[in-house]
C-alpha cells in the first residue's frame, strides 16, 4: 500500500518507520528544514520537505496513486485541510486525520473529515473506563510545589456522604475545591451537602490519599 | 448590516474600519489582545467608542465565533495570517452557521483557486498583485 503521510513529528515519523517495517511504500512530508534533516538521515528517500497543505508539494509526494492520506501534523486546521484536499481533489479514498485540540472535534466532523483520532480523548477515555470506580483519579500532580488535585466519586457508605462540607473533617492539609454533580461542576460552600455519586474535586499535600479515600470512598 | 471579521491585521482593521464608517454593525476576533490598536488607530475616540466590537479568541473555536456574534452575522470576513484557517473558519461559517456572504482571504493561488472552485469564496492578493505586475511590465514594453 502506498501511504503519504503529513507531518513529521513523534507521531509521523514512527507511523512512517512501523508501516515502512511492515513492508509499506511511504512518503512522509515534514515542512520544518531541521527536522526534515533529522528525519533524512533515517528514512532517506521517504521524507520529502515542504508544507503538505500544498498542492505541489502533495503531488510531488505522488499523493494522486496514494491509497491512503494520514495527516498528523500539529495545527488542526492545516489536518482538515489536507485531508480535505485529499478526498475531494484526489480522490484518495481513505484519509485517517489527527485532532490535537479536542474542542476541535467538531470542525472535523462538519467539514467530513474522518475518522479521527485524538489523544487527549483516547487517554480520557482510558482514565474513564480504567481506572476503578472506587479510589482516587490523580488529575494534576505539582511534584516541586509538592500538591497534588485528585477526584474521587462518593460512595454510598461513605462517612462524607449526607454530610454538610463544614461536618466533613478534611485532614489537615486538604481541601475541597469543587463538586460534579450531573455533569455540572460548582464550587461547594460550608453548608454545601455532599451526595452519594458526586465527584468531589480535593487539593492535598502529598501523603493524604488515604484518609481522603477512607472519608469519601468507603465501600459497604 | 452586522460584518463580523476574523483577523484584525493590516487588512481586516482595515476592512473593520471602513465597514463600520459606511453605517455597519461590526465585530472583529482576533486571538492577540494588541491587534486592538489597529482597530483604533486613526479614529477620533476609540474603537468601542466608535461603535465597534472587538472579541479576543481563537478564529478556529466555535465558542470564540459565538462570542464575537456569528449568530448574528450577515457577512463573515475570514482574514487571518493563516489560509488554512482562513478556508476552514470560512466553511464553518457557510455549513454550520449558514451565513450567505462568506469571504476569505487565501494567499497561495492554488488553494484559493481550488476553493474557490467548490464554493468558498476567496480573495487571493498573490493573483491579484501578479496581475498587477504583469500589466505594469505589458504597459512598459
Amino acid at each position: 500500500m502506498y501511504v503519504v503521510i503529513a507531518g513529521g513529528g513523534k507521531v509521523g515519523w514512527n507511523l512512517a518507520r512501523e508501516l515502512i517495517d511492515k513492508g509499506h511504500e511511504v512518503t512522509l512530508i515534514e515542512q520544518t528544514r531541521r527536522r526534515y534533516l533529522t528525519i533524512e538521515e533515517e528514512l532517506e528517500h521517504a521524507v520529502q520537505y515542504g508544507d503538505a497543505t500544498e498542492m505541489w508539494v502533495l503531488e510531488r509526494a505522488g499523493i494522486q496513486r496514494a491509497e491512503l492520506v494520514v495527516a498528523v501534523t500539529g495545527d488542526d486546521e492545516d489536518n482538515i485541510l489536507i485531508c480535505q484536499m485529499a478526498r475531494e481533489k484526489y480522490d484518495i479514498p481513505r484519509t485517517i486525520a489527527r485532532v490535537n485540540n479536542p474542542r476541535n472535534r467538531e470542525l472535523f466532523d462538519l467539514l467530513n473529515v474522518a475518522p479521527v483520532v485524538s489523544a487527549t480523548d483516547l487517554i480520557l477515555r482510558l482514565i474513564e473506563h480504567e481506572v476503578p470506580s472506587f479510589g482516587l483519579v490523580h488529575l494534576l500532580d505539582l511534584h516541586a510545589e509538592r500538591l497534588e488535585i485528585v477526584e474521587v466519586e462518593v460512595t454510598p457508605a461513605a462517612p462524607a456522604a449526607g454530610r454538610r462540607v463544614a461536618d466533613i473533617s478534611m485532614p489537615e492539609g486538604s481541601l475541597i475545591i469543587s463538586v460534579l454533580r450531573k455533569g455540572a461542576g460548582f464550587v461547594p460552600k460550608a453548608d454545601t451537602v455532599i451526595e452519594a455519586g458526586d465527584e468531589v474535586l480535593v487539593v492535598l499535600d502529598p501523603g493524604l490519599e488515604d484518609g481522603i479515600t477512607g472519608l469519601f470512598a468507603v465501600e459497604s | 448590516m452586522f460584518v463580523l471579521i476574523v483577523g484584525a491585521g493590516r487588512v481586516g482593521s482595515a476592512v473593520a474600519q471602513s465597514m463600520l464608517a459606511q453605517g455597519h454593525e461590526v465585530s472583529v476576533l482576533d486571538h492577540d489582545p494588541l491587534s486592538h490598536e489597529r482597530l483604533d488607530a486613526g479614529l477620533a475616540s476609540s474603537w468601542e467608542e466608535t461603535g465597534g466590537r472587538f472579541t479576543v479568541g481563537q478564529g478556529i473555536e466555535v465558542e470564540a465565533l459565538r462570542e464575537a456574534g456569528i449568530d448574528d452575522a450577515d457577512v463573515f470576513i475570514a482574514s487571518t495570517s493563516g489560509d488554512n484557517t482562513n478556508l476552514v473558519i470560512a466553511q464553518v461559517a457557510q455549513k454550520r452557521f449558514n451565513i450567505t456572504t462568506v469571504i476569505a482571504r487565501v494567499m497561495d493561488p492554488a488553494r484559493a483557486t481550488w476553493y474557490a472552485e467548490q464554493g468558498v469564496r476567496t480573495i487571493c492578493p498573490t493573483l491579484q498583485a501578479i496581475s498587477m505586475f504583469e500589466s505594469a511590465i505589458v504597459e512598459v514594453s
